[in-house]
């Protein structure tokens, strides 16, 4: 694991209005998270997580503050830089799973990879071994023919996770991945996301209110009031 | 990939596909009966003149090539005409416009039959009495016709004596002088038919004819038919932009009402898709491929309800309304159904691409 932080965020603030008040998300948060490492971002809700990663994600901007992912400081990248880092620097897990309910488990993972990769034969390429290996692990080889309201909410998540690592991206970022299951599917996810940063190096940033969750993580970082505590 | 996604996107949503493809397909049909019926109705015209015999045709002046006119013009032209040199033979109708399509056309049975060959009848036969009338097969067949029924047309009762074959003259037909006193127009004609004693004359007489009456609308058969086309009928071009405009808007609110309901419900998706890369010119492709696919399918079944539509009119009213089928029209048809729909998906596609990622995330 290499000492040079991968992920740099410093000093953000992000201001947003909800109706006629201004809400202050962050309030100059800083944190630095190097390759290799699995790290979860434990607070309550409003504590500013979501935000921190919406903005580390690039789907929202920050209103002040830089942060640098793989040495790209997002802060003067334009829209079609954000949306190519959010191609193949970036994958994403949500709470809700986020599949596409009209393509089977396959085609999402297949629509992600043609999205990072496509030529103009609009052709996508196969799965490597690496990534067949990885769907192996996650248990879901089996279930890939069929569509999301067809697999349980364990099952949804673990194509997720698959979907997030088709393009290898640098990072992973989990947004409270067990929210949704139940205590044993939980484990299960939580078990895999950790496994995998164990055997691929997979660098993981996972935003959670579940302290428990937060175990499986290398490290903890508490956010309150938008600020690392 | 995106077709897969265009496709499953179809598939999830049945019934608003179905209906969008039915709304577009109506669309299509609107455009290429009313064309159809205008090839049909002239190309019927053009079939009846040719199938008078003559060699030339003189009508009114300021009278419009295809037109229900009444009988402006004396009868002492026909001696005039028919002095010419090279004038084999010349006789005249007398026409009364009837409600829709349909009129009456007086004739001279000889003249006629001398320059047509007569009539070819299938029932009956010719004129016996004042009151006699023959029509041809489509329009006995429409109004259930048979030599000896009683028929009442312009205020007048008039006894079927013959059923010809269809493509001479017109449908409807009764003594000329029985015509003329009934629309109080005694000794005028509609129209003038002119037989030249030789093929290699009819320009010669046309020149000659358009020198001595300058001021009457006078053609050769092939001249006159060529010009019963939509470009040359100017009412039936302007009827026809306005369908087309009419078209385009349909297949406009159709597909954007659609469209714009497909992008509200999947919002979420949007938001998904936007999340992991997409570009915003990948969901404006998608959504202009799920269009495109839309107006292609609506133009398909839009094409094929034309022949329902066709099958409707030869059997309900093969007399008044015939309709062809104008291959030419079919992708002039699916191009405007296509420009209708892709202007309509220019709105929710723009709403779609200005999403906001995280909030579509959110979205419930």
């Amino acid at each position: 694991m290499s000492n040079t932080p991968m992920i740099q965020v410093r000093n953000l603030y992000k201001t947003y209005r909800a109706g006629e008040v201004d809400v202050h998300a962050l309030q100059g948060a800083s944190l630095d998270i190097v390759r290799g490492e699995f790290v979860a971002i434990v607070g309550a809700s409003g504590s500013g997580k979501s935000t921190l990663f919406n903005i580390l994600g690039t789907l929202t901007p920050p209103t002040s503050g830089t942060v640098t992912i793989n040495g790209k400081d997002l802060s003067n990248l334009t829209n079609a830089e954000r949306t190519e880092l959010r191609k193949h620097t970036v994958g994403f897990v949500f709470q809700k799973y986020n599949l596409l309910p009209t393509l089977t488990a396959e085609d999402n993972i297949r629509m992600v990879q043609y999205i990072g990769t496509r030529n103009k034969s609009g052709k996508t390429a196969q799965f490597t071994p690496e990534f067949k290996e990885i769907l192996e692990v996650l248990g879901i080889a089996d279930r890939m023919k069929h569509k999301p309201r067809a697999l349980s909410g364990g099952q949804q998540q673990r194509v997720a996770i698959a979907r997030a690592l088709v393009n290898g991206p640098a990072i992973v970022l989990a947004d409270e991945p067990t929210g949704n299951l139940d205590s044993k599917n939980s484990a299960a996810v939580l078990g895999l996301l950790s496994d995998l940063n164990k055997r691929l190096g997979q660098t993981i940033l996972m935003i959670t209110h579940d302290r428990e969750a937060a175990h499986y993580a290398g490290r903890s970082i508490e956010m309150r009031d938008g600020q690392i505590v | 990939m995106i077709n897969k996604l265009v496709l499953s996107n179809l598939g999830h949503r049945p019934v608003r596909t179905v209906l969008s493809v039915l709304a577009i397909a109506v669309e299509v049909t609107m455009i290429l009966t009313l064309v159809g019926v205008s090839y049909g109705t002239l190309d019927g015209t053009a079939q009846r003149a040719r199938g008078v015999g003559a060699d030339l045709m003189i009508r009114p002046p300021g009278s419009a090539i295809i037109g229900l006119s009444t009988a402006p013009m004396s009868d002492e032209l026909i001696a005039f005409v028919a002095s010419q040199p090279h004038v084999a033979l010349a006789t005249g109708t007398a026409i009364q416009p009837l409600s829709g399509f349909d009129s009456i056309t007086g004739l001279d049975i000889d003249p006629f039959t001398k320059m047509s060959g007569g009539f070819n009848f299938l029932e009956g036969g010719p004129f016996q009495y004042d009151q006699d009338m023959l029509v041809d097969e489509y329009y006995a067949r429409e109004h259930k016709l048979h030599v000896g029924d009683q028929v009442k047309l312009a205020n007048h009762v008039w006894r079927v004596a013959g059923i010809f074959e269809s493509g001479k003259l017109a449908r409807i037909c009764v003594r000329l002088s029985v015509l003329q006193d009934m629309m109080g127009n005694q000794h005028r004609l509609s129209q003038i038919y002119v037989k030249t004693d030789s093929p290699d004359q009819i320009q010669a007489v046309l020149s000659d004819l358009r020198t001595k009456m300058p001021t009457y609308q006078i053609y050769s058969m092939e001249e006159f038919t060529s010009l019963l086309s939509i470009s040359s009928v100017g009412l039936l071009r302007n009827f026809i932009g306005v369908v087309i405009g009419v078209a385009v808007i349909v297949g406009f609110i159709v597909v954007f009402m659609a469209m714009y309901t497909a992008v509200l419900e999947r919002t979420r998706e949007i938001g998904i898709l936007k999340a992991v890369g997409a570009s915003p010119w990948l969901i404006l492709d998608l959504l202009f491929r799920e269009t495109l696919l839309l107006s292609v399918l609506g133009t398909i079944v839009g094409i094929l309800l034309t022949y329902v539509t066709q099958w409707l009119m030869k059997h309900a009213v093969p007399s008044s309304l015939t309709q062809e089928t104008v291959y030419l029209w079919w992708p002039i048809a699916g191009g405007v159904a296509i420009i209708g729909a892709l202007l309509g998906v220019v709105v929710p596609g723009i709403k779609a691409v200005r999403q906001d990622a995280t909030e579509a995330l959110s979205y419930e």
